[in-house]
């Protein structure tokens, strides 16, 4: 059992010139299971994910990825991991292959295990017929399914998301979210989203952040309106929502 | 170390793919060229007949050759920001700075492959300087030696210039201010030589801290492991200096 614990992050805190943006966040992830991390703008969750990919250190805590420990062996721990920031890190000049090769060979990826792990990622985001284009040209929907590809390429144990599908029709958005499902199934993965129905339609279990703290953390079972849990946990002790409330 | 060449080739490779080394390559090299006829033409026309029968007479290399590299020298002074701002500026306009620092590689092996991608650029300019020279072989002799001591100098300048510039493109996410601030540091170094010249004010040690003195004694065909030494520190202490920064990144904000 606790071996299928593939991601776990004990008493995170980090300070931005002392004013505290994420405090004693824990959080955990089970092998084959999709994680919605939710919040207002401002709540923390931009700093949660990049400290869990070592983009950021906390001030306090330990992160853990498939049990090597993120702070003491990064190049180790990085290797499980895969990520798609808010935007995705695409190199504009390079087309989707010459891409996909570079990030391949990032990740220490040779031979014919690179060629198959880039088939494989271009077959799972539907990214054949583009595969000779020129990133640049490429519409924000496959500039978004590249950057996916990147981060599942070397198929790793957590697979951590930053809005996916932000400014995307509905047609792509509902690609990417069956994308996230199929990936849900191997790998573990974090869903950072303001969507509340894309949480619902992909996520296992939330985990609500509001001002740097964790206000809820369940599973998705039983939940009927999520948008309902979200307005009670987020705007409880707000103000300026509590007057509006008592006037009305 | 095969990380730093992965990221080193695919930056070289990405240099070409857009037009800018390629219009790089062609201005520095028309204009050079334009400098090496002249020199030529001047040498053949006016210097040469009035140093028929002298001892010790300057010759091609002192004359042509030297002023060549010079001229290499300057314009690169002015190239340099262009090339050194997209290093790291640009990928964090771009945010593409992401796909590197969450790879399984070091801030250290991001630095190195970036520099060495870019040292890959300057030696391809200087083997396409170095062909004009070259080409005098064929009716002169030519001084090998001082020949080698020019390439070696200006290898060592524009490899300083590239490390200065990659720490000050580390800085800030605007690729113009980088380039800017590039072009002002490297400027200062070389008003820091002329004012170590300046009659009345001279001083020894601008002429040392200055990047340019040390490049002239190569081009005189001396190869002092001083300046050596120089050259070595200077790239050394801007690439820490940019592996500290990136690193600070992380820590702090």
């Amino acid at each position: 059992m606790e071996s299928s614990i593939l991601l776990a992050a004990e008493g995170l805190s980090r300070d931005y010139n002392h004013q505290p943006a994420v405090e004693n966040l824990n959080l955990q992830l089970q092998k084959g299971e999709v994680l919605g991390l939710l919040g207002p703008n401002g709540a923390g969750k931009s700093t949660t994910m990049q400290m869990l990919t070592g983009n950021l250190a906390p001030t306090t805590g330990s992160i853990h990825i498939n049990g090597i420990d993120l702070l003491e062996e990064p190049r180790q721990a990085k290797r499980h991991l895969g990520y798609l920031p808010e935007q995705p890190p695409v190199y504009r000049d390079l087309t989707v292959n010459e891409y996909l090769e570079y990030c391949a060979k990032l990740h220490g990826l040779g031979g014919a295990v690179r060629t198959q792990a880039i088939s494989l990622a271009r077959e799972r985001c539907s990214l054949n017929e583009v595969q000779n284009r020129l990133i640049a040209h490429l519409s924000k929907g496959y500039k978004q399914r590249v950057g996916i590809a990147q981060a599942i390429l070397h198929s790793p144990a957590v697979v951590i998301l930053d809005e996916p599908t932000v400014g995307l029709d509905p047609l792509q958005m509902r690609e990417i979210r069956k994308l996230i499902r199929e990936l849900g199934q191997e790998h573990s993965v974090i869903l950072s989203t303001h969507i509340l129905p894309e949480v619902q339609a992909v996520c296992d279990r939330v985990q609500i952040l509001n001002r740097g703290r964790t206000v809820f953390n369940d599973s998705l079972k039983g939940i009927t309106s999520l948008e309902q849990v979200f307005f009670d946990l987020v705007y409880q002790d707000d103000p300026a929502f509590a007057d509006e409330g008592g006037d009305a | 170390m095969k990380m730093i060449w992965i990221i080193a080739s695919t930056e070289f490779r990405r240099l070409f793919i857009s037009p800018l080394a390629w219009s790089v390559l062609a201005v520095v090299q028309f204009i050079l060229a334009w400098v090496f006829l002249l020199g030529l033409n001047e040498y053949v026309t006016q210097i040469q007949p009035a140093m028929v029968g002298r001892e010790n007479a300057p010759g091609l290399s002192d004359l042509v050759v030297s002023a060549l590299y010079l001229w290499a020298g300057v314009i690169m002074l002015a190239v340099m920001p262009v090339l050194t701002m997209r290093l790291l500026a640009e990928e964090r306009m771009n945010q593409t700075l992401a796909l590197l620092t969450t790879a399984p590689i070091s801030i250290s092996q991001i630095v190195l492959g970036k520099y060495v991608g870019l040292l890959l650029l300057i030696m391809t300019m200087i083997a396409m300087l170095t062909l004009m020279p070259l080409s005098l072989s064929l009716g002169t002799d030519l001084d090998w030696g001082k020949l080698a001591a020019a390439i070696l100098g200006l290898f060592l300048l524009l490899a300083s210039f590239a490390a200065a510039g990659l720490f000050l493109s580390s800085l800030t996410r605007q690729p113009i201010i980088a380039a800017v601030s590039t072009f002002g540091l490297l400027l200062f170094l070389m008003v820091l030589y002329i004012s170590g010249n300046s009659q009345g004010a001279g001083s020894e040690l601008f002429i040392y801290l200055s990047h340019f003195g040390h490049f002239l004694s190569f081009l005189e065909g001396l190869f002092d492991s001083s300046d050596l030494m120089y050259y070595l520190l200077f790239i050394i202490s801007f690439l820490l200096l940019t592996i500290r920064k990136l690193d600070n990144e992380r820590l702090q904000r």
